[in-house]
């Protein structure tokens, strides 16, 4: 073998097609941008007192800001993963990526600079709902090891989600049902959690896939990390395995779409 | 003899039942223009996509820049450069921006990779529209960037889907132009067709494909031989001019009840001219003249009995 293989250069010529795209084509980040400030304004104000009164102190004893904005990150991730499903669906059906397919480029480069792309923006949206719910409220406890432990498990679940996102984006032929495949990550997992309430005030049948599903542990971990509340042993753990789990099948997943047909 | 850039032998490809390649071998020289010609649905771009490692064959040996497509792939793609029949540029990226990056994924480094931008903006007229958004661009406009893109990293093998299809006369003679420096170069250039013409001016093989399956294969002459069709179409009005012309020119194909001549051509001004001399020292009436040359229409139904569609157009050049 002669040609030599450039990951990160070639990665990084991607990840710069893709901001350039957001930059011009700004719609979609914006979406993803705003809708999370939307909801921590929206339930931590509006709605913030109907919530806690109903929950009656259930909710440890923290105010409902503090209790609602580790689940409205998750929530801004778990959103975020439409537009690279989007993106990278849309890519698919134009010529251009037909032309990367024909050059001696790093073969995961592409998808790899949508992740990336991705993982920026989501960065962003992350720093502005905390930003907001500190202005609304939210009084974290947490040291400086306890902000990068979260900081690092929130990037673990986005880059790990946006992997997932972007092989089910894939598997659909239109952008539109692109979108559509998406929906359950990015509506039902963070609804369907303790993002909102706790996993005793729910309905036992919901209640059940919340307690399975990866969200749940993970939120806890950050309340834990963020407003030093209790937390069941090995829930860090489980949010860690979660997370490679996903990303592992979402990666693999997503290269087998995107090199399917061709050789390989 | 040179080596081959291309060489293909039994290449098969189906799309569920339907049968799109049906066992096709191919040898291209290395510096050669080789001219896949063929009607819609005939496989021309299924060939190129294979070829270039975009879709995978059902069966058969393809070797392309010395290297086996299947172990290899990698290898071809470093060797080659494709541009297919449908535009592939970035539509949200200027047209110097798609260039620059094309120039990354060479990686040429940063200041060669944006001379060369500049350079091939300069070459294809685009330098204004350098700056502007590719989707904004017009058809041709996509085509000439689609071709830059494909010449940044400077391939030795160049793949091109039908180039000259939806460009203007001048667009589609620069284009032939450029093909024929290419090649100069030493590039091998595999390029699709639907039209004869174009294969003719610029191919030195051409291989007829319908259906799937090569059905001739050959030079541009040794295919206009198997085309009985060029010839130079007298009709008369009055039945004694056309008595007198056909005594004047025996070669002719004679029809009496529609008063026309057929006299064998070659299409050259030469022959036209000394046919017009013999009308003028006869001093004939001759109603109108139509110049027929063979096209791929001709070609196809010599080779396959079968013409490629129902219009037959006639080129007139004088009345
Ligand atoms: N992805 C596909 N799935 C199913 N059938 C296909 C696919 N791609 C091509 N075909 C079929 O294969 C045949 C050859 O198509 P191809 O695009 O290679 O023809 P072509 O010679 O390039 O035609 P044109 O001059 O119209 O570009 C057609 O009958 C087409 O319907
Ligand atoms: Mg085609």
């Amino acid at each position: 073998m002669s040609t030599v293989s450039y990951p990160m250069a070639d990665t990084a010529t991607m990840l710069r097609r893709n901001l350039r795209h957001a930059l011009r084509y700004p719609g979609l980040s914006l979406g993803a941008l705003g809708m999370p400030v939307v909801m921590i304004l929206l339930f931590g104000l509006v709605f913030g007192d109907t919530f806690s009164a109903g929950l009656g102190g259930a909710n440890g004893g923290f105010d409902y800001i503090d209790f609602l904005t580790p689940g409205i990150l998750l929530m801004s991730i778990a959103s975020g993963t439409m537009s690279p499903a989007v993106a990278a669906c849309m890519d698919m059906t134009e010529g251009i990526v037909a032309r990367f397919r024909t050059m001696a480029i790093f073969r995961p480069a592409v998808l790899t600079g949508h992740v990336l792309g991705n993982v920026i923006l989501t960065i962003v949206s992350l720093a502005l709902v905390v930003g907001f719910a500190l202005l609304i409220g939210f009084r974290p406890n947490a040291s400086f090891g306890d902000w990068l432990l979260a900081s690092g498990l929130l990037i673990a679940l986005t880059v790990a989600l946006t992997w997932f996102a972007i092989a089910l984006g894939l598997t659909s032929k239109t952008p539109e049902g692109a979108s559509n495949v998406v929906l359950p990550i990015s509506l039902l997992l963070p609804f369907l959690s303790n993002t909102f309430i706790p996993l005793e005030s729910m309905p036992s049948g919901i209640r059940w896939f919340a307690e399975y599903q990866p969200f749940t542990p993970i939120i806890d971990t950050l309340r834990h990390l963020l407003l030093g509340t209790p937390m069941d042993n090995g829930d860090g753990w489980v949010s860690l395995a979660w997370c490679l789990a996903i990303a592992v099948v979402g990666y693999f997943w997503s290269q087998k779409n995107y090199n399917k047909g061709t050789v390989a | 003899m040179s080596s081959l850039a291309i060489d293909v032998r039994g290449l098969r490809k189906s799309y569920g039942d339907k049968l799109v390649l049906d066992g096709i071998d191919l040898n291209v020289a290395e510096g050669t223009i080789f001219s896949l010609l063929g009607p819609n649905g005939a496989g021309k771009t299924t060939a190129v996509q294979i070829l270039s490692t975009l879709i995978a064959a059902d069966a058969g040996e393809i070797r392309v820049a010395g290297h086996d497509l299947h172990q290899n792939p990698e290898e071809v793609r470093a060797a080659i450069g494709v541009t297919g029949q449908f535009s592939a540029v970035d539509g949200l990226l200027t047209g110097r921006e798609n260039l620059i990056m094309m120039a990354d994924l060479h990686h040429v480094g940063r200041q060669v990779g944006r001379r060369r931008a500049d350079e091939l903006l300069e070459q294809f007229d685009l330098v204004e529209a350098g700056q502007k958004m590719a989707m904004t661009y017009s058809g041709g406009m996509k085509r000439r960037l689609d071709l830059a893109m494909t010449l940044v990293g400077s391939p030795r093998i160049i793949f091109l889907d039908e180039p000259t299809t939806g460009l203007d006369p001048r667009s589609r003679h620069n284009m032939w132009l450029l093909i024929r420096q290419l090649v100069a170069d030493g590039v091998t250039v595999l390029l699709t067709t639907q039209y004869l013409d174009e294969a003719d001016q610029l191919a030195d093989q051409i291989a007829v494909l319908d259906h799937g399956r090569l059905v001739a294969q050959g030079t541009p002459e040794q295919l206009k031989r198997l085309v009985p069709g060029g010839h130079i179409r007298l009709r008369f009005t009055a039945p004694e001019e056309f008595a007198l012309a056909a005594q004047v020119l025996p070669s002719a194909a004679q029809n009496e009840e529609s008063l026309v001549l057929q006299v064998p051509s070659d299409g050259s001004v030469h022959t036209l001219r000394s046919l017009l001399a013999r009308i003028d020292d006869a001093s004939l009436e001759v109603d109108e003249l139509t110049v027929h040359t063979p096209d791929l229409d001709d070609v196809f139904f010599a080779v396959t009995g079968q013409p490629t569609h129902d219009t037959t157009d006639e080129k007139v050049t004088s009345k």
